[in-house]
């Protein structure tokens, strides 16, 4: 007994002869889904934060993306979670700091430098409380075959009218199919489709507000116009598109059978190593020329402190850093599609990425209509966005009923909409 | 006590039981009372609580749950028929061409007819997703070999044509298993019998539908019964095939895929453990009705021949 604590006790003072400063040395440790991301994170992003804080030590310890809220909330519940956390925006999140688990945010310094929009995916619903730092988003746009464009002699389509013209000047030239777009997997139809197009209508922000707060419905005109676009898409996608997959629709456009594809700007890094074509992107077509434009720029990964933490200072130094403009810059050019969030500008060298990031410039920015609040009650939103927008791409429904039976569900459990 | 009455107590019964009956328990009787119970409760503000019946009440009352319900149920119901109407006809045909002593080759053919039913049903759907494709398959390429291209729809794509698409996908994968139980029940009919009919006039096709079919009924009733449980338990294909939300517009959803969606929650769906154990446990009483009706409605009428 007496020998082994003499034995530990040498142990531990030659552990501290032999790093100096290991006194103030802090570690953390990120807990995360995106483990396609390690080499990123190792290699690039973590070195840059160590050479301008050497007294912090950061591992990055991602788990399977399908796991990651299992995993993370047993940890949690356990007290073995790291001490950053990697935040799912909305309800997985807020339950979270709800819970206990995650740390109030909203003082620290690198806060200022995000908008309400992009703070929203990890906010409190009244937005006073902010627990995460925003990361990444993702933008939604048409990426577009250039040489199809040029082959068939049109230009790109800056209004709705325009972008007509062009499905229907591809689909009279016969090469390409207009549009690769399946329904099968559903969620396209309404992710790359309503949600896609959506913001132009109502307005962005203000509308999905407004629908939040109950003051408009889905009846509204500005909630069936983007259906009633959609069921003019139907003719344009290809043969048999009711069985058409995602992987499909992917492997369509980058093979050059297709020249507009509806996207996230996650296809970027992806495609750039498929496509041997040269590609572009436009931003949803306006109603007139003139308009303002509005995009859908959704938050998609966020980060935050577990708020059992023992190095609570290093990880605000370190969450401070990930606000800052470095950070971005890092991180939007290791992973092009994933735009920083922050308002500090960032040189993007991706110029497929540098067009989809532009838009957000010339446009207003908006999250997706259904992903706060609404969807949290049965029948929930979000499905039944999928399938009504699959049903209304194939003819099967009007856009009213569309709009109807979305309203019946969503006021069947939410007080404002009652 | 019966022990008193015996000279001891025979141990060694419970010993060789023990090990049966306790991973049984553990892996079938506990989850399964377990699940009944969870059935009862719902969660409010982060903590489970007491409801009694009120989750089937709404499973059954409220319009929005008791159409998926219902919904679920009737495809189910189609699924079941399909699989009557096809694979077990498919099976009892083939189990009598490979009985048939004339027959060459007749191993091989059994082993390829049972081969799909051993691959997992992942492979199965995928497959059948690529050979249907509309873009990469070769289903409209060889329709179109044979002039019959207009036949061709995107199948699995469509309300009307995607649960009978898939229901005949499962045939296909399963019929091996009807025609494996016949042809054992038809190798152990003996010569004599049908000797003793040819003697009486009755060959070929009229010994088939007098003498064998009578004395394979038992075997069909079983398949049958077993077709039942495992159709209405069935999840896997759907799921592989079309996804949790069992496209296009729910047509192809049974009641595995809702209880699937419904206890672990999809996209930004939360799982609700309460309404999925409420599910869980209608599927359990569909099923214990069906076997009931058939044990004691038919079972009981049906003859066994001793030979």
């Amino acid at each position: 007994m007496t020998s082994s604590t003499l034995k530990g006790a040498l142990l531990a003072t030659t552990l501290l002869g032999a790093t100096a400063a290991a006194a103030q040395q802090a570690e953390l440790t990120i807990e995360s889904w995106r483990n396609d991301d390690l080499a990123i994170w190792q290699d690039q992003i973590i070195p840059a934060f160590e050479a301008e804080y050497p007294d912090i030590k950061v591992t990055f310890s991602p788990s399977a993306p399908a796991e990651y809220n299992a995993v993370l909330n047993s940890k949690l519940d356990a007290g073995s979670a790291g001490d950053i956390i990697t935040c799912r925006p909305f309800d997985a999140s807020l339950a979270l700091y709800e819970a206990g688990h995650l740390t109030d945010l909203s003082g620290i310094d690198g806060m200022s430098n995000f908008s309400d929009v992009a703070k929203s995916g990890w906010s409190t619903d009244d937005g006073s409380v902010t627990y995460c730092v925003p990361m990444a988003s993702v933008i939604h746009g048409f990426i577009y075959n250039k040489d199809a464009f040029e082959e068939v002699g049109v230009t790109v389509p800056e209004t709705e009218d325009e972008f007509f013209a062009v499905l229907e000047a591809f689909k009279e030239d016969g090469t390409y199919i207009p549009m690769a777009m399946g329904t099968n997997d559903q969620w396209e139809a309404a992710t790359m489709g309503y949600n896609n197009i959506g913001p132009n209508y109502w307005k962005g922000e203000e509308g999905r507000l407004a629908l939040i707060a109950g003051e408009q419905s889905l009846t509204d005109d500005a909630w069936v116009a983007p259906y009633r676009q959609l069921a003019r898409w139907g003719e344009f996608l290809g043969d048999g598109y009711e069985a058409q997959t995602y992987p499909d629709s992917q492997n369509i456009f980058t093979l050059g059978r297709a020249a507009i594809y509806p996207a996230g700007s996650w296809e970027i890094s992806g495609f750039n190593n498929l496509a041997d074509f040269e590609m572009g992107a436009f931003n949803p077509p306006v109603a007139n020329a003139g308009d303002t434009c509005y995009i859908s720029d959704h938050t998609d990964i966020g980060i935050g402190m577990n708020a059992a933490t023992e190095n609570a200072e290093a990880a605000t130094t370190f969450l401070n850093w990930v606000a800052s403009s470095e950070f971005s810059t890092i991180f939007a050019n290791a992973l092009p599609g994933f735009f920083p969030l922050s308002n500090a500008s960032v040189d993007l060298e991706d110029p497929l990425a540098q067009e989809f990031i532009s838009w957000r410039d010339k446009c207003e920015s908006s999250i997706r209509s259904t992903y706060q609040i609404l969807s949290r009650g049965t029948p929930n939103l979000e499905n039944d966005t999928w399938n009504a927008s699959v049903a209304v791409i194939k003819g099967e429904e009007s856009p009213e009923d569309a709009g109807a039976r979305l309203q019946a569900g969503l006021a069947s459990w939410y007080a404002p909409q009652q | 006590m019966a022990a008193a009455d015996k000279p001891k107590t025979r141990w060694h019964v419970a010993v060789f039981l023990a090990p049966a009956v306790l991973v049984y328990t553990a892996v079938m009787i506990y989850p399964l009372f377990n699940t009944l119970r969870l059935a009862l409760y719902s969660e409010v503000d982060q903590e489970r609580i007491w409801v009694g019946l009120q989750n089937f009440r709404t499973l059954f009352g409220d319009a929005i749950w008791s159409d998926q319900f219902w919904n679920a149920l009737a495809n189910n119901a189609w699924f079941f028929v399909i699989h009557m109407l096809v694979q077990n006809p498919i099976g009892i045909a083939l189990a009598a061409i490979l009985s048939s002593p004339r027959l060459r080759f007749s191993a091989f053919y059994r082993s390829a007819i049972f081969i799909p039913t051993i691959l997992s049903f992942v492979i199965v759907g995928f497959a059948w997703k690529l050979i249907l494709s509309p873009i990469w398959g070769i289903a409209p390429g060889m329709l179109d070999a044979v002039g019959l291209k207009f036949l061709y729809q995107p199948w699995l794509g469509k309300e009307e044509y995607a649960l009978t698409t898939l229901s005949l996908v499962s045939v296909w994968q399963y019929v091996g298993i009807p025609m494996m139980l016949i042809y054992a029940a038809l190798l152990s009919i003996p010569d004599e019998i049908l000797e003793a009919g040819e003697c009486d006039g009755i060959t070929g096709m009229s010994a088939f539908w007098k003498i064998k079919l009578p004395l394979i009924l038992p075997s069909i009733g079983i398949i049958s019964v077993l077709t039942f449980v495992a159709n209405f338990n069935a999840f896997d294909l759907i799921y592989a095939a079309q996804g949790a939300l069992a496209g296009p517009d729910f047509s192809t959803d049974i009641l595995g895929t809702f209880m699937y969606r419904t206890f672990f929650g999809f996209q930004l769906q939360l799982g609700d453990p309460h309404m999925g154990s409420a599910i869980a446990s209608a599927m359990f009483g569909i099923i214990l009705i069906g076997v009931c009706i058939y044990l004691f409605g038919i079972q009981r009428r049906l003859r066994n021949y001793q030979f």
